[in-house]
This record gives C-alpha cells, structure tokens and sequence, in this order.
C-alpha cells in the first residue's frame, strides 16, 4: 500500500533568504531547551524549575546580568578572533594561549614594570591594551609564519603553542613574580585596573556590587571593526575570497602569505585583547587559570554564530549565561548539558539552509 | 498462434518505453523512447543537461525511473542496482573512468569479482584477457599498470572490463572527450569490430561528426525530451542535427575577419619549466603573438599547454625569458601580469576561475575590486560594484535569477560566460583562454567563439589553448602544436592539414619551419 504523501528532502536550488538562518538558528536554541527539559524529566528532575532558575540566575537581576555580561565579554572578543581567522578558512585553535600571552604581556605593563608605576591610569591602561594585543598577535604570527612560508598545518601549531603559553605563565607566576609564593602576582596598582560600574557606586548607588567593567566596550568596539572590515573593505573581500577559493584568489593576483600572517595577527591581537580585559578588568593580577577554557569555547562561539560579529556577542551572552549557570545551579552538568544540546542543535539545523523538505502527495507524484 | 509468425522481426537489444525520471525541480526525461537493435551502433545526442546520462543511468542501474518500461532482449527488466544491469549483459564505460592507477590491467578488470576468490594466479587470467584482446582488436598489455597507460589504451581496459563482465550491449559516455584524432579513429574501428561481433552500441556524444562517421541510427533529446526518435543516418546532415539539439539554427561558419595582425605583444623565449610532479612539462618553447592575432596551441592534454598558460600568467615558476609588451613577466607574481593587461580564461572554470559560494557580483570584481570606483582605499564600492556587475550580466547575457546568486548555482555555460565577462572587462591587451569552450553545449560554444573573435578584432593578442582541432582552425590565425613540452610546428591555419597536425600532436612528425 502506497502512502497518501511523503516527505521528500531536496536540495535547495535557489537563493536563500537572509532571515532564515537567523529563524533556524533561533529554532535550533528552543529545540535545544527542550530535549534538555526532557532528559531533565527522564532522569526525574523538574524541567520547567530548572530553566526558570537558570533564567532568574542570569538575567533575573541587574547584578547577575552583570556577572553574565562579565564572562560574556572575553567570549565575544575570543569569538571574534575564530571568527575572522575562520573567515579565511584558517582554523585558529590557539586563542586559549594567544588569551595567556595577551595576559602575560599586559601584565608586563605592571610587573616589569613597563611604564613609571606612578604614571597616570589612562597611561598604564592604553600601555596595557596595546602591549595585550602584540603579545597575542606574536603568538599568531609564529604559527601564521610557519603557514605561509613553509605550509605547516596551523591546526597542530596552534594548538601546541597553547601549552606553551600556558606554561610559560606559569614559570613566572610560580618563580620570579609570584606574590609570597603562591601561584599568583602581587594584585596591580589600582591605575592598572579597568574602570568598573561599581566604581560609580558612589555617585549612583544602584551601580554598587556591579562588576561590569571598560572590557565589554572593547568587545562591541571590536564587534563592529570586524564587522567593517569583513563586509565593507577591500581586505575583507580578499579574506572572503581566499577562504572560499584560495586557487582563485592566487589567480586573481592576491598575497596570499601576507594575508595568512596578517589575519593570524590581528586574530592573536583580539584574543590577547581578552587576556588583557580579563587580568586587568577581573583578576587584577596574573594567576593560574585565568581562562576556563575562553579560547576553545571561542571556537564554538565562531561556529555558532555563523562567524557573524553581531551574532558573536548574542551567543557570548548566552554562553556567558551558561557559564554563570554552571555556577548556581547543580549538577553543574546541568549547564553542560545545554551547552551541548545547543550546540549539537545548531549545527543540526545547516541541513535546513542546504535542503528543504517538501510534502509530496501521492497523485501528483503520478502526474 | 505459433510465435513462428512473429519471427520476422528479430527482438530489439534494448527498449525503453515512456521513460521518466524526475530530480529536484527538474524532469530530466520526460516521457522518452528508445530502442537499440542487436548489433547497431546508435548514438543518443544532446546538449549537456538534456538528459542523456540520466536515460542511460536508469539503463545500467544506477536510477529507477518514475514510470515508464525497460525492456532488455525482449524481456521487461526493473533494475535495483548496477549489477542487475550487468547479468542482463549491459555494461557501461564512464567518461571519467574507474581504474585503480597502481593495479595491472588484469587487476582492475577482475576487480570485485567473485572469481578469483582468494588467491590469484595472474598468469591465467592475462592469458584469457589476452584472448579476448585478440577477439575484438583491443590490444594493451594486461601485465602493464595503469598509470603506465595512454588514455585511449586505458579507455580499452575499461572496455574490456565490461566484455569481460559478459556484456552485449555496452553504453560509452561520450566516449572521444579524453582522446587524440588518431585514437578516435582506432575507437571507432573497435566500434565496428565489436557489432560485427553481435554487440550493440550505445553512445552518448554531443560530436555531430562522430555521429555521421560511426553511428547507423540516432535519438536526440533536448531538455528532457526526445526531437528525433531512432532515425537513420542516411542524409542526415550537421546542421540539421544541431537544429534539433538546440531547436535554433546553428551557423557553423564563424565570422572571422580577416586583418593584419599588429605590434608583437608576447615573447616567449626558451622557456622550460616542470609540472606539478617535478617533471618536464615545457621544453625551450619560444614563440611570439601578435595584437589582433589568434595563436592556437594543439595538443593532446597534458602535454604542457596549461602549465604554458601557468608560467604566462604568473602561476607557475620558469626558466627563460617572457615578455608582455616589452616587459618581463617570467617568475613574477601573477598580480604583475594582471597589471600589465593580462586576462587569463583557467582550465578549470570552478576550481580556479571562480570562488562557488560567492555572489556574481564578488566573482566579477575579482579582478578590479582594488580600482576605482569600484574599490577606494580601504572601502569597496558594493553599490558600483553591483552596478558594474549588472552591466556584465546584461552585456554578456548571463542568466541568473540575479546579481547575488552564487556563482556554484550557474550552468557551465554561465558560469563561462561570467569569466570572459570578467577577463575581457578588465584586462584588454592579452588574453591567454584555456579550452574556453570544453564540456559547453552548442549554443554556448558559439557565444564565447564569437566573443573571442570581437576580442580579436578589438587588437586583443589571443592565446588559444584547445584540444579540438576543428575549433582552432576556425578561429585561429596560426596554430602551435605541441607534444611533451616541445614545439613541433607553428603552421598557418588557412593552410594546416589535418593529417600533419595530428601526427604532430602525438609526437611521430615536426614541421620545417
């Protein structure tokens, strides 16, 4: 026996249009909260309380809004900087240790000391964000060299030099910096911190206990750069055309060696921007652990938000969110496993943008 | 009601009745017949996408159509896989063939067999290889690898593989694509060899000469469906053919005008350089290129022209010297060339000539994105460029549904119209085409020839690289031929001999001058 209709997937032959990867993404997130609600009731939790919860724990208040938007912000510029390199097919996994070495390079600014400890606090943190971004763009031009002039994959590269980093950190947090020795540096001057809300406290009382600090700026600022220079201008193009097809682009007369080392750059800059933020607007010192992982959840950022700027700072938000979480509610696992559920889902729902699904019935099958 | 009545009429090889197959928003066939006699060779004509490969998919398995009968030496069939196909005796030779490169002939033709299980004893299987060799004229050495092979004898090996697979009706997808003039004529003899022999034929071809040198009936399809159903060949002629290929008519004469050719342009002076596997693919080539002059360049594929269009544009590093106007070219990057006026038509239209997940516009500009007004200082122009993409797509009637569709969504054709459009636009003083018109149906050859002949007389130097003949004489004013890197003769195209030229092409004769 014949059914009446199928379903039929067919590829998609015309022209997408712009909202709809927005619409399947957006779909692809509530799918997410769902099967997790599910799992959630399977093992005999109560889906709906959990995910008020996690409502009310992130963005219930402005003071854990803040908390959120605080975790957002080294997520966002991270993200960015997958984003750009991943533009150009260039698959930057080493933003975790470009985030140290932007964090250890700042911290120099404070620890060398790099500027006369008394100078000004506009001094010491304009030193701070400039030295932050060439520390990460140093340890993206060494993998970015390595690619262009000898073709060595930048996925191993990359990622080995986070190790490196890291450990790097720790020599001189344990040895020659470290504060009565525990794994930390004396905490900075406070010229070195990054204006907070809360310093405002004074002036308008509702801002005491809120964290949010300068960092966030840098992340929206960086946001709309990156936005520019992929969209409007000539580099961007160029970036766009290597990574779709570099045989094409080298026939069209680009560099394609300076682009490599130049986008592995200015990727390394943005995620040593987000070390800089988070030691200078967070920490307040160089410690262990100063990242749980920002540069690799960048990755998943990037990918997330279709390697869109805007969309990067709405997923940083809600991974932030996730992050927060984590925190307060328990199992931790919990946050996880929304983590991967959306994760999982969106990725899923590219299938809609390549396909459609059409109901076929069966009479005009025959037609 | 003895069936002895109905012996008159011997049972067709193949017939396929009321054939449809439907893809995604296309009906490939539509409702189509055909019939093959036992021991005919038909050849089954169309423009790309008419549907050709599609019928004669369904027919060695590899689609089931939505409706409609096969039936195969009488008996209705219904295929679930290519293998059903090959035990009713139907095997089918590929375009692109199935070969492994670093296994014998007799290796790749036992391939995914039953037999032999386990252990192979090579010497007896070469030896009824060989047997069979003799039995229908397809001589190539079954111990020799395949990598070893010409394309023509690798073409045998997979023919052999579907006789030995006990085919009697044998599909060849458009089976000369791949070969030189001399190995078209051997195939065509093992054509005729083998219906001699009770197989029947099916080809697959959008040659029109071919088709009145070898076939004795014919089916044209045009957009999924049939114009001429199993006609014979008598008094059939080109032009009547084309006709019902492309349902215009097609002036086969092109329109070139004839005038003096101008300044030299290029200068290549012994220049040799190796391809991608090291080895000598240009040996001491030297010649010169005139404004307003086609030079064509004739030659079996692979034996240098793209790496001589490589290290002419700037993509492939030489030895010697080359000169552009007067300036030196040789082992600069390729953006110099483009500087000097240089366009460039690449072999491969998607791999190299355009990025497939970009819009038209982003693909017209790749050349002159860094000009104004499309491109200042740091900006680009998106509204001049759109602009300028329009009137590219209007000038050259490229279609699409518009300016920001992909460049992967265009048809071969487009998207070659595209490149020209880009390439003629940008870069006026040169022009180095690599088989601008390979794998195009009828209608888009004639465009792009035409457009290379306005180039021409606007005093374009044209650089011609082409594997078919009757092409470069038509528009060429002088024709290069050559063979494993080396130069075997410049001739005038108004007095080439066919003959000369393909016995230049595969190495066996060098011209005087």
């Amino acid at each position: 026996m014949k059914n009446p209709f199928t379903l039929q997937i067919e590829k998609r032959s015309e022209d997408i249009p712009k909202w709809l990867p927005l619409v399947t993404s957006l779909g692809a997130v509530l799918v997410a909260f769902i099967f997790s609600g599910l799992v959630l009731k399977m093992i005999g939790g109560q889906p709906l309380r959990v995910l008020g919860f996690f409502f009310t724990a992130t963005f219930g208040s402005w003071g854990v809004f803040s908390d959120t938007l605080v975790k957002a912000t080294p997520l966002i510029m991270v993200g960015l900087a997958c984003s750009l390199a991943f533009k150009m097919k260039l698959w930057n996994i080493g933003a975790e240790g470009q985030f140290y070495l932007g964090a250890f390079f700042a911290s120099m600014v404070v620890l060398v000391p790099l500027v006369p400890p008394d100078s000004p606090k506009v001094v010491v943190l304009t030193a701070m964000v400039l030295m932050g971004m060439i520390g990460g763009a140093l340890w993206g031009f060494i993998p970015g060299i390595l690619k262009a002039k000898y073709n060595v994959n930048e996925i191993i590269t990359t990622l080995m030099l986070n190790y490196v980093a890291i450990y790097w950190n720790n020599y001189w947090i344990f040895g020659k910096w470290s504060d009565a020795g525990f794994q930390m540096t004396p905490m900075f001057e406070k010229t070195a911190w990054l204006p907070r809300l809360s310093d405002y406290a004074k002036q308008f009382n509702a801002l005491s206990g809120i964290t949010l600090h300068l960092g966030v700026v840098f992340g929206l600022i960086a946001a709309f750069v990156i936005w520019w220079i992929i969209e409007r201008s000539r580099w961007g193009y160029e970036i766009k055309l290597i990574g779709d097809n570099p045989k094409a682009a080298r026939y069209a007369g680009l560099n394609i060696s300076r682009n490599i080392i130049l986008v592995m750059m200015i990727s390394g800059a943005l995620a040593g921007l987000a070390g800089m933020a988070e030691v200078s607007g967070v920490v307040h010192r160089l410690q262990e652990r100063i990242s749980p992982g920002y540069g690799f959840s960048g990755i998943i950022v990037a990918w997330l938000s279709k390697l869109n700027p805007f969309a990067v700072i709405i997923v940083s938000i809600l991974f932030g969110a996730l992050i927060v979480a984590g925190r307060e509610i328990q199992p931790s696992g919990i946050a996880f496993l929304l983590q991967g559920t959306i994760l999982f889902m969106v990725i899923s729902s590219d299938v809609l943008l390549r396909y459609k699904i059409r109901l076929v019935r069966y009479n005009e099958e025959k037609a | 009601m003895s069936s002895i009545s109905n012996q008159p009429s011997p049972p067709l090889a193949v017939e396929m009745h009321d054939i449809v197959i439907r893809f995604p928003g296309v009906l490939a066939n539509d409702h189509v017949n055909l019939t093959l006699k036992r021991g005919e060779i038909h050849a089954l004509l169309g423009e790309n996408g008419a549907g050709k490969s599609t019928l004669m998919n369904s027919l060695a398995g590899l689609y089931k159509p939505v409706s409609g009968v096969i039936k195969v030496n009488g008996e209705v069939v219904n295929f679930n896989s290519p293998r059903d196909a090959i035990s009713k005796g139907i095997g089918m030779v590929y375009q692109h063939f199935m070969l492994v490169p670093t296994q014998t002939v007799t290796e790749n033709i036992l391939l995914g067999l039953k037999e032999p299980r386990f252990f192979v004893n090579l010497s007896i299987y070469n030896k009824k290889i060989q047997a069979l060799q003799e039995q229908f004229g397809l001589r190539v050495d079954p111990s020799a690898q395949i990598w070893q092979l010409s394309v023509g004898e690798q073409q045998r090996v997979e023919i052999l593989k579907t006789l030995y697979r006990g085919a009697n009706i044998l599909i060849l997808d458009e089976p000369t694509a791949v070969l030189a003039p001399q190995e078209i004529d051997d195939l065509m003899k093992t054509m005729r060899r083998l219906v001699e022999q009770d197989k029947s034929i099916l080809f697959i071809t959008h040659k029109l000469n071919e088709v009145t040198a070898v076939a004795d009936r014919l089916t044209v399809l045009r957009k999924g469906k049939v114009t001429a159903e199993g006609i014979g060949i008598e008094g059939v002629t080109r032009e009547k053919l084309a006709e019902l290929m492309v349902g215009r008519k097609i002036i086969f004469q092109v329109d070139k005008k004839s005038q003096k050719p101008g300044e030299v342009v290029l200068e290549v002076k012994n220049v040799s350089a190796l391809n991608n596997k090291g080895f000598p693919a240009l040996k001491n080539v030297s010649i010169n290129l005139h404004q307003g002059e086609i030079l064509g360049f004739a030659g079996i594929a692979g034996n240098g022209q793209s790496e001589l269009a490589e290290v002419i544009t700037g993509l492939r590093s030489c030895s010697g010297s080359i000169k552009i106007n007067g300036k030196q070219v040789a082992n600069q990057p390729p953006g110099k060339s483009i500087d000097i006026g240089v366009s460039h038509i690449p072999e491969d239209r998607t791999g190299v000539g355009t990025a497939p997940n970009m819009s038209i516009t982003e693909n017209t500009i790749m050349k002159n994105y860094d000009q104004e007004p499309i491109g200042n200082r740091w900006k680009i122009n998106f509204t001049s460029a759109r602009e300028y993409a329009t009137r590219l797509k209007d000038k050259y009637e490229i279609l699409a549904p518009s300016i920001s569709t992909q460049a992967r969504k265009l048809s071969g054709g487009n998207l070659q119209k595209l490149i020209l459009a880009r390439e003629i636009s940008c870069c006026p003083s040169l022009m180095v085409a690599v088989q601008p018109t390979r794998g195009l149906d009828v209608g888009a050859i004639e465009a792009i020839q035409n457009l290379l002949l306005e180039q021409r007389e606007n005093g374009t130097a044209i650089l011609l690289i082409s594997e078919e003949l009757e092409e470069l004489l038509s528009l060429c004013d002088r024709i290069a031929v050559i063979y494993e890197g080396e130069l075997m003769g410049v001739v005038e195209a108004a007095d080439a001999n066919l003959t000369n030229i393909g016995l230049m092409m595969t190495g066996s004769m060098r011209s005087q001058a």
